[in-house]
Order: C-alpha cells, then structure tokens, then sequence
C-alpha cells in the first residue's frame, strides 16, 4: 500500500519500505540511485505508483486495530542490507550489460526488475512471511527462495517467464535490429508478471473484504460489551454499594432500565439529538432522575416531530420539572403532555410543599424567564397553579404553526 | 414452586361449585401473585406480606390457571408477560371456571398493545412495577371492591387510543366509542399524576362518582368497538 501520509512525492517508498520493514530512506537512495541508470528507478516508481493501491483511511485505521501487524513488520538489518544489495545488483547488471545504457536494453530490464520488487512487496500475510523468513537467512539472493522452496507453480512459471523474456531480449541484443523482438521479449515478461501477481490480486482482495466484515462482526461485539460495561455493569456495581440507600438505588436503576431500553428497542442515537416529542420527553426524565433524587413520571398522549417552538416548550418543561425535583421535597414528578388538534398542553405536577407564586416571582427568575417568558417568545401561555402544602402544577400551552 | 400450589392439582371439574370459602381472618383480601420474575415474586411477597392474604403464587400460564382455580383468590396481581401465552391467556383460561376472580395487571412492559391487550381480556386496571407498596395495596383493595385502577400511563393510553373521532359510519355503538367530555377530564388528570381523591377535590365530585366514570371508562375499553383500539395496539410501537 502507498502511503500518501509519509511521502516526499507520492508515498511509494514510504508504503514499499513499510512492508518492507526498513527505513524509507534506503528505498529512496535505491530509487534515486537506479534513476541515474538510465531511468531505471523513475520508471520503476511510475509502474509501483499505479499497480499498488494507496492506503485508505480504513486501512489505517484496520491496521490500528489489528495490532498493525499487517503493515509494519519488524525492521531487520538483513531485510535493509537485501535492499541494498539488490540495488547494487540492479545496478551492475544494467552497467555490465551496456555501459552506454542503451534504451532498449535498460526498459525490459526495469520491467523485470519492477516484477519481482512488486512480487516481493505485494505478496499475501503468508507468503511474505516466507519471503521474509528465507531472504533473512539468505540475503540478496532471491531467488533461492524460488527455487529452493518450490512451493507455487505460479512463481515458478512466472520466473521462468521473466528470465526468457530477458534472455530473449539479451540474444537479441547484439543484432541492434530487432524492435519487434523486444517488443516481444517486453510481452512474453509482463505475462509473467502478470501470472505472478494475477492470482494474488484476486486473493488480496477476496482477503481484504472477509477481513473488513470480520472487523465490523468484532467492532459490533466490541461496541455491545462496551456498552454493556458501561452502563449495566457500572450500574449494578453502584446499586450494591448503594444497597443501604433503596431511594439512590431506585434511581440509578430506573435511570438504566431507560437506557438499556432506549438502546435495545429505539431506532433514534441516545447520544444524538432527539427527533420527536416523546423521545425528548424520554431524554427530559432521564436528565432529571440521573442529577436530582427523584422519579420523573412522563406520560405522552400523541407525538411530533421537533421543531424550534416544540423545543422551547421542552426547554420550559425541563426548568419546570427542574424545579419541582428540588424545591418540592417530594420524590415523584408528573409530566403530563398531550397533543390535541392545532394544540398541545403540558402539564408537571408534584405533591410537595408547594409556594406563594405571588411572592416568588419578584426574586426567582427561573420561574419568569425560563418558563413563563420562553412560552411567550413562542407564542405560548404557562400558569403555575401552587399554595403552600398543596404542592405545584405548573400548566404550559402552545398552539400548534403548520 | 412446590409452596406456590398447595395440594395436588385439581381433577377437572369444570362449572363446579367453588370449593366452600376458607375462613377468613377479618377483611383481609386473598391474593394470588403471578410472575416469571422470581425476584420480582419475592419483593412483592415481602411488600405485601401482613397487609394481605398471600394464598399462592405462580411463574407461568398453566400452574398459574391450576393454582388460581384451586385457591379461589379475591385478587390476582398479573404480569403481563409469562411464558406460555401471557397475562392474556390466564384470564382467559380461569374466566370460565372462576368469573368470579378479579385480575390486576402489573407490568414492568409499558407497550401499550400488551397493556391494552390484557385490560381487554378483563383485568380490571394496570400499575407499573415501580408503584410503592402502599400504593399497590390501596389498588388490590380498590379493585377488590369491583372498581377500576388507572395508572397515569395506562390514563394516557385509553387517551391515546380513543383520540379523534371515528370516520362516520365506522361506530356501531357511540355510546361505547366515545368517551364523554367528563371521562376524557378524569383521565386527563390521572394521567397528570392526581389521585382519585385530589381529582374529586378538583373536579368538585364524590370520590365515588370518579369511580363510576373511571370503570365506566375501563368498560368502554373492553367493550368498544373502535377499531382503532385493535389496529393501534398492535401499530403502536411504543415500548
């Protein structure tokens, strides 16, 4: 994979020298250095900047969860050193053959060259394995791995390919005449390259989708016993410290019996944004019972969808119910809400100890603003009906805007 | 379970005569809990201990169908949900050998098709699980008494259920499928959190006269027509 997030031009050494396992900077001295044969190393970077895929944001991120073993192998001197001598190898071939570089002769052997560095970087988990394995006890010298292992017939076709196809070109040579024949010589190498990596294309990709729906199978369970961990079990392990308090223990375990149902059962995000009435009302009792020591009782009669005025309304509720949760002293909140035709009422009851309303409003401006003034913003009434010892109603209406 | 069906299990004698009542220890109401929740069981027993008659317990439909038959309870508190076809198929089951049984649902489920569904088959009312123990046994009480018991989310429901009016033509019996401007104010106010009491005290009506609307409501419930009560209940995903 080309990794365009540590290049100079278009990530290719970067993204070889990580499956490689060495420092980038040794690809780039070998590019630079075959460049100077003749163009050699250019066109080698051309063929490598289209055949291998860039790294995609997904790979990153895969590779990060997967413990990045598929992207970045331990480093090695004998993998550095194979680099090198590689190179250098490149190198004198192309000088030995032809010290003039002649076009000809140094664009088959860049194919060819270009061949196995592909067949080298590209090959699958296991197979590089392999390769890593044996090009580490015998460096420089890949091709023992071919021939020694004798494991697939593709690399044995497809070596044999590209040595003909060389050969074909080097007897060739020495007529000067035969365009055609190189021509040929180029055909008869890019069918061994691409046998060689023919199959493996397809693996790769075969590869990589199971392991894209693999890693969305462990996210999901990852995600659910996150979830789990998160809510339930923390939530348990409060309720046997709290086993002395039953009213904190209730709370906590109404507040996540909401949730888990919310999880389990509703479509809607419970971290984004309710879309609805009553699914801000779910969120409304759930805010309260979690901060303050008491049951939200919320029952809905009709739904909408929310908009800027039913969201004030919500808003005004909240402040409402709010204050019933702390000033009331009673344990329980009514909500009360109904859509009616071109109208909807919302009602928060409690059974405390209830206020003078006339007395209050002068310093409380909870009560005027965040209720009676944010109804009126919205072309909205609200009534707070309360005595001393009778406990508190306050009453919201708004008239529905189509 | 051995201690929830005293005695063998009964030989079918289907209309029978009930069994001659047990004697009873002052007014003290005889009550047959119902649950898959053995936890749940237990904390009700406890709650209810000493200020009811405990006669028997059951996990599911059939031992429960036995066991109510064979105890002849005055109440049953119900869950809606139990292995081997519901709340809905116990009082289906012991309506017909036992008419006499009084059912009230409790339920941790507030999916209104399962709540509406059960008060159809004949429970006379729906509390929540989470309802104090005071509370529940003011409602055994009450519904012993032949009267109904409204949750304020079962209030909120029946609203629901019977909002707008019937396409015309659709209503063979308006007088069960509408409720009266004073039923939908009762319910309104059950479902803004006021007990019986404070909702007569509003209402400036007899705590008695709220009960007759409210069964009156609960009939209308289990007897309307509306086809809205079927076709919502079982559209309404409200879990």
């Amino acid at each position: 994979m080309r990794r365009p997030d540590d290049r100079v031009f278009a990530g290719v050494c970067a993204g070889i020298a990580r499956w490689l396992g060495v420092d980038p900077t040794f690809v780039r001295i070998a590019v630079v250095l075959l460049s100077f044969a003749n163009g050699v190393g250019v066109v080698a970077y051309v063929v490598a900047w289209l055949v291998i895929p860039e790294v995609g944001a997904e790979e990153v991120e895969g590779a990060a969860v997967l413990g990045a073993e598929a992207d970045a192998p331990p480093a090695g001197y004998q993998r550095s050193a194979a680099v090198v001598l590689m190179t250098l190898g490149t190198l004198l071939l192309v000088r030995w053959v032809s010290p003039f570089f002649p076009d000809h002769l140094v664009w088959p052997a860049a194919c060819g060259a270009v061949g196995l560095g592909i067949l080298w970087s590209r090959s699958g988990e296991e197979d590089r394995a392999r390769w890593r394995d044996a090009v580490a006890r015998l460096p420089g010298d890949p091709f023992a791995v071919l021939t020694g292992k004798g494991m697939w017939l593709r690399f044995h076709i497809g070596g044999l390919l590209l040595i003909a196809g060389l050969g074909w070109f080097f007897a060739a040579n020495p007529t000067f005449d035969g365009v055609g024949q190189v021509g040929l010589g180029m055909l008869v190498t890019a069918c061994g390259i691409a046998l060689l990596l023919g199959p493996w294309i397809v693996g790769l990709a075969r590869q990589l989708r199971d392991e894209r729906g693999e890693r969305i199978r462990s996210e999901e369970r990852a995600d659910m016993a996150a979830h789990l961990h998160d809510s339930v079990l923390q939530t348990l392990a409060l309720i046997q410290r709290h086993a002395e308090s039953p009213q904190q223990s209730r709370s906590l375990a109404r507040r996540q019996e909401r949730e888990l149902r919310a999880w389990l059962f509703d479509a809607r995000n419970p971290d984004g944004s309710p879309a609805s009435l009553a699914a801000a009302l779910d969120r409304l009792s759930n805010d309260i019972e979690a901060d303050h020591d008491v049951t939200v009782d919320v029952v809905a009669v009709g739904d909408l969808p929310l908009d800027e005025h039913l969201d004030a309304l919500v808003a005004a509720l909240r402040e409402a119910a709010v204050n019933a949760a702390k000033h009331s002293g009673e344990p329980e909140v009514s909500v009360y809400v109904e859509v009616e035709d071109g109208a909807i009422e919302a009602f928060v009851r409690d059974r405390g100890k209830g206020f003078d309303p006339s007395a209050v409003y002068g310093d409380r401006r909870g009560i005027a603003d965040s209720i009676i003034g944010r109804m009126a913003r919205h072309g909205g009434t609200a009534k707070v009906r309360s005595a001393p010892g009778e406990g508190t109603e306050v009453t919201l209406r708004m008239s529905l805007h189509e | 379970m051995s201690d929830a069906d005293p005695g063998p299990p009964p030989p079918p004698i289907p209309p029978a005569p009930p069994p001659p009542p047990p004697i009873r220890v002052d007014a003290q109401v005889r009550v047959f809990l119902v649950d898959d929740h053995r936890l749940f069981l237990a904390g009700v027993r406890a709650e209810l201990a000493g200020r009811v008659d405990l006669v028997g317990e059951a996990t599911d439909v059939e031992t429960a169908v036995d066991g109510i038959v064979a105890t002849g309870p005055d109440v049953v508190l119900l869950d809606v949900h139990l292995p081997g076809g519901g709340g809905k198929a116990v009082i289906e089951a012991v309506r017909r050998r036992r008419p006499d049984v009084v059912f009230l649902a409790l339920s941790v489920s507030d999916a209104a098709e399962d709540v509406i569904g059960v008060i159809r088959a004949g429970a006379r009312g729906y509390v929540t699980k989470t309802i104090s123990a005071d509370d529940l046994a003011d409602a055994v009480l009450r519904v012993r008494e032949g009267d109904a018991v409204f949750s304020p989310r079962l209030a909120g429901f029946v609203l629901d259920a019977f909002a707008g009016d019937l396409p015309s033509g659709k209503s063979l019996d308006p007088e069960l499928d509408q409720l009266t401007p004073r039923e939908r104010e009762v319910l309104r106010l059950i479902a803004r959190g006021y007990t019986y009491k404070e909702l007569a005290r509003r209402l400036g009506l007899s705590i008695k006269t709220v009960e007759t609307h409210v069964s009156s409501v609960l009939r209308k419930l289990q007897l309307s027509s509306r086809h809205e009560l079927t076709r919502w209940a079982t559209d309404r995903r409200l879990v």
